[in-house]
């Protein structure tokens, strides 16, 4: 029932708000209340034993036949990314000051969506709330957006829309194949992983996991499925851009790991598919981070660096050992944590500079000493320096990636791939360090004068910026969760 | 009792309403004689004011609803009616529909009242009620037609209950009689409607001339074993099921929808998308059932050729939705498009595990009408008080009813089929039923449309949430509409989050018990 209620609160919340409640505290209260139920539940998870297995189980059947429940279920992977759902809602809605209504509810709905994902099990119930986190996202984009925010909202709308459909064909398949003794089930954990020797032809097999693959990759901005994200970012308000890019867009990659790689594991390794997805992850890290250093504003930037960073990501899963899965879920929990801080403090910016132009900016750490720390915070973090979450992640990505290398045989597909994705750091490095020196160093721009936020502002700023730091040093606290959890997937 | 009595009670209703409203006024002569206490009747039968006439009708149809489903109603029927008329699950449940969609339809007449007044009555401005007699009591008349069709398993029955509704609906799309949109529409729903019926007739004239039957049951034995040409069933076959798909709105039969949804008075349209839509979906349920039971000589090119229709429905009624700016035409086309999935969910013969494909359609319908009525009791009320239909005058409407705007949206979404919502219920089946059916091609087709749906109901859920240009005016509901908004919302999220329910009334207690939690591991 826990986890029945994390997902609920936020809805209720959201529902409480329309009615009449007022907006930022009502939200802030059901964030914290969340993160705090997070916590207890991490603790308790921690408790169990820590063999990795689905805890918390409960669920109530909506439909008989064919049987779908309401099933909820959580593992050290749902719990990580629960953890890091409760974060960005909190830091979102604690930094949304006087805002219309809709924001928190939109907030909070895309919030109670994703929770809804990651803890259901219950494939029905994942991809209906996934669907339900998306709708106000293109809503808020289309009425309270920057820019041309009408085409882009219809732009991500549709690709989005097209990305769930082929996502649900990939799904019915999956249902079909998986579902034991043809009896049609949903239920995640009932489910049966195809094996060689199961009597469908491989074809069939292999086409359903390339079908989950772009459909789930389409929300994950995988390359070339990648165009609605950076201007999506660009134009969306900045408590939607933190939920969106931070938590929301890892469904796609949570989805692949939770469904698709443990319920058809040869498939995931046949060579066609593996190599199309090294050359798409290239493209996300080589082709986006070439477009990423042409951007000359930092929404642009941000948008573009966070479709360039799910290359790596992806690069764990196409390893598919121990090494590169532990590695790609830390950097979706550490990417998810430093894109949000950055959207944050794009806002902040956007909101007293009036511009995101750097040929404008210039020199804002004099006035903004706090902010500047922050965001070089952030920025190492993005770029992956050590002792910076996202570096235990990248690190362990490569080395899962190059784990296998044998002399004799020199380098594999997959190990080219992985030395070429290492200059994905020079890349990042370039962009990032150049924003940050353009923003807060050098001559300070005329005519516009930032200054540090209130002392209640800041702490969203600080939790986030701690979280990367305790992460960064202490990878064993996400990691002893993370493992036990994949390996038993992977056992499946 | 049983459920022809109900229909011919309702029937008597209707009758005796339409004389109580012809006798408006009048005064009984003292030198009546004998007649005096028919003529005292009559007199007190006279004073139901014509909104009363309504009241009455909505107390009767709920009185019939609540008969048949509480099945006091079920008591058996002469034997003398098998072969003719059935009281399966499948009948009741269409009945059930057929009740609740006259019910509704009459609350948006009532809502509607006032433009029925403006475009009847010579003088508007003299009179209140112009009209509204008859436009309150032919409904009752469809109702008692779609609840036959609803059992009919013969072609004479079926033709009979058809031509009841088709007939009343001649009325009812032309009764604004100064309205030239009204007008027109009655005219070509009158064509159309005569030349589906001929279609309908001929067809059934070869069925009886081939077969020597005219109940389904003799139809479909005589199909499975017949010897020789296909040509002469698969011609007839083509030509029963070209005069329904008229009524269901299937493609190419589908060129009366737009104009006839926009010029009939909104009431009247709602009752065509939803009503009639219905009792032609379960007589071409039964038709199409007895056409491809196995082994039978249609099976293979009926399915195929309904494959197809169904496939070209969905996208061309999504596709021509996209550019639509008028409220009613998009409401029109996006009809059109859920026939198809309708069709797609009978084409596809394979199922889903609890749900047969006439059960799929079964339930496709019921979630697709709270939906759809909730957007035209909007529109009722939004016309009776001078808004037009066009999707622009609805902008900001949030702003001014916050609860109306969540509530239209909601219904929008619901078509859109997003998660939680009825509509993704419905279509989760048959996109399922279509998958594991390996008709793919369909599938594609049903995909993109649905694509495509998503762009233009968000359309109009963007219009409601823009900012108003200007002072629109707020869109007031009477106490009842409120109530049967609030009823259809709850249906459209108690369907999406709990399809139990549904299943539920349509298979009965033994299939779908609510069933307790199993957990699948002790930790």
């Amino acid at each position: 029932m826990i986890l029945h209620f994390i997902i609920l609160l936020p809805l209720l919340a959201a529902l409480a708000i329309w009615l009449g409640a007022p907006g930022r505290i009502t939200s802030v209260i059901a964030a914290g209340v969340n993160l705090l139920l997070t916590l207890g539940l991490l603790v308790q998870y921690q408790g169990l034993g820590n063999n990795g297995e689905m805890a918390f189980i409960n669920g109530f059947t909506v439909l008989s036949e064919p049987h779908i429940q309401f099933a909820v279920g959580a593992d050290g992977i749902s719990l990580v990314l629960t953890l890091l759902t409760t974060l960005v809602t909190l830091a979102a809605l604690w930094s949304t000051v006087g805002k219309d209504r809709i924001y928190y509810i939109a907030s909070l709905l895309i919030s109670g969506g994703a929770l809804g994902a990651f803890l259901c099990t219950d494939l029905f119930f994942i991809y209906a709330f996934h669907e339900l986190a998306l709708i106000p996202t293109f809503l808020m984009i289309a009425l309270y957006g920057y820019g041309e925010r009408r085409a882009i909202a219809w732009k991500i709308t549709i690709y989005l829309g097209a990305g769930s459909l082929i996502l649900l064909a990939g799904l019915s398949g999956l249902v079909w194949l998986c579902s034991p003794d043809h009896k049609i089930t949903f239920d995640l954990l009932a489910l049966e992983p195809v094996k060689a020797g199961s009597g469908y032809p491989t074809w069939w097999v292999e086409a359903t996991y390339f079908t989950l693959l772009i459909g789930f990759g389409t929300l994950v901005s995988l390359f070339p499925f990648h165009s609605w994200a950076a201007p999506a970012y660009a134009a969306a308000p900045t408590p939607v851009a933190m939920l969106h890019a931070g938590v929301l867009k890892k469904f796609g990659l949570y989805g692949l790991i939770r469904i698709a790689m443990p319920l058809l594991p040869e498939a995931a390794q046949a060579q066609w598919i593996q190599h199309a997805l090294l050359y798409m992850l290239l493209g996300n890290i080589l082709v986006m981070g070439l477009v990423t250093i042409q951007q000359r504003r930092l929404d642009g930037l941000l948008g573009n660096s966070s479709v360039m960073h799910m290359g790596y990501v992806f690069l764990g899963l196409a390893a598919g050992n121990s090494l590169g899965m532990n590695g790609a879920l830390l950097l979706m929990f550490a990417h998810g944590i430093s894109i949000a801080l950055l959207f944050l403090l794009c806002g902040k910016l956007r909101n007293q500079a009036g511009t995101l132009e750097f040929d404008k900016l210039g020199g804002l750490a004099g006035n903004a000493p706090f902010l500047g720390l922050v965001f070089g915070i952030a920025t190492f973090a993005s770029i992956g320096l050590p002792g910076l979450a996202n570096f235990a992640g990248e690190v362990l990505v490569f080395l899962g990636a190059f784990k296998d290398f044998d002399v004799k045989t020199g380098f594999t597909f997959l190990q080219i791939a992985t030395i070429l994705s290492l200059w994905g750091v020079v890349i990042s490095a370039v962009y990032m360090l150049r924003a940050y020196r353009k923003i807060f160093f050098g001559k300070a721009a005329s005519g516009i004068f930032v200054s540090d936020p209130s002392i209640s502002q800041r702490i969203p700023l600080i939790v986030l910026a701690a979280v990367l730091l305790v992460v960064g040093c202490q990878p064993g606290l996400l990691l002893s969760l993370l493992e036990s959890s994949l390996n038993l997937l992977a056992g499946k | 009792m049983n459920t022809l009595t109900l229909e011919l009670g309702l029937g008597v209703l209707g009758l005796l309403l339409l004389v109580a409203e012809s006798f408006r006024g009048f005064k009984c002569p003292k030198d009546a004689g004998p007649l005096l206490p028919l003529c005292k009747l009559l007199e007190v039968a006279g004073r139901i004011s014509k909104k009363g006439i309504a009241y009455v009708a909505i107390l009767g149809l709920f009185v019939a609803l609540i008969l048949l489903v509480t099945g006091l109603c079920k008591c058996p029927l002469p034997d003398s009616l098998a072969g003719f008329y059935a009281v399966d699950r499948l009948a009741l449940f269409y009945k059930g529909l057929a009740l609740i969609s006259t019910l509704v339809v009459l609350i948006l007449s009532l809502e509607y009242a006032p433009v029925v007044n403006q475009f009847v009555s010579a003088k508007p401005e003299q009179t209140k009620d112009a009209g509204l007699g008859e436009f309150f009591c032919l409904p009752l008349f469809v109702c008692v037609g779609m609840m036959v069709m609803a059992s009919a398993i013969d072609i004479i029955t079926i033709f009979v209950a058809l031509e009841l509704v088709t007939v009343s609906f001649y009325t009812l799309v032309a009764f604004l009689r100064r309205n030239a949109l009204s007008l027109e529409a009655g005219v070509k729903y009158l064509i159309l409607g005569a030349l589906s019926t001929g279609l309908l007739v001929y067809g059934i004239a070869w069925l009886y001339g081939l077969t020597g039957e005219t109940t389904l049951v003799g139809i479909s034995a005589k199909l499975q074993s017949w010897e020789g040409s296909v040509a002469g069933p698969l011609f007839a076959g083509a030509l029963v099921l070209a005069g329904l798909g008229f009524k269901v709105a299937a493609v190419p039969f589908q060129i009366w929808v737009p104009d006839v949804y926009q010029g009939a008075p909104t009431p009247v349209t709602a009752f065509l998308s939803v009503g009639s839509k219905a009792a032609g979906v379960v007589v071409f349920t039964r038709v199409f059932e007895s056409f491809v039971a196995p082994n039978s000589v249609l099976q293979a090119p009926i399915i195929q050729f309904i494959l197809i229709l169904a496939g070209l429905t969905i996208v061309v009624g999504n596709f021509a939705a996209v550019a639509q700016t008028n409220f009613k035409r998009l409401l029109a086309y996006s009809s059109i498009a859920h026939a198809g999935f309708i069709l797609l969910a009978l084409a596809s013969r394979h199922g889903v595990v609890g749900f047969s494909p006439s059960e799929i359609a079964a339930f496709y319908l019921a979630t697709y009408l709270p939906m759809t009525f909730i957007c035209f009791l909007v529109m009722s009320a939004a016309r009776a008080q001078g808004l037009s239909d066009d999707i622009v005058s609805y902008t900001g409407l949030a702003r001014r009813c916050p609860v109306l705007a969540a509530i239209l949206m909601l219904a929008l979404a619901a078509l859109a089929g997003l998660p939680f919502t009825a509509g993704f219920m419905g279509k989760m089946l048959v996109i399922y039923s279509a998958a594991y059916d390996g008709s793919y091609l369909a599938l594609a087709m049903a995909v993109v449309g649905a694509v495509t749906g998503f762009y233009y109901y968000f359309k109009v859920i963007l219009v409601l949430y823009a900012k108003p240009e200007g002072d629109t005016p707020a869109i007031k509901l009477n106490r009842l509409s409120r109530v049967t908004m609030g009823v259809l919302a709850l249906a459209i999220i108690v369907i999406g989050v709990y399809p139990n329910a549904v299943q539920y009334v349509l298979k009965g207690k033994d299939k779908a018990a609510i069933t307790a939690v199993t957990p699948h591991a002790q930790h």
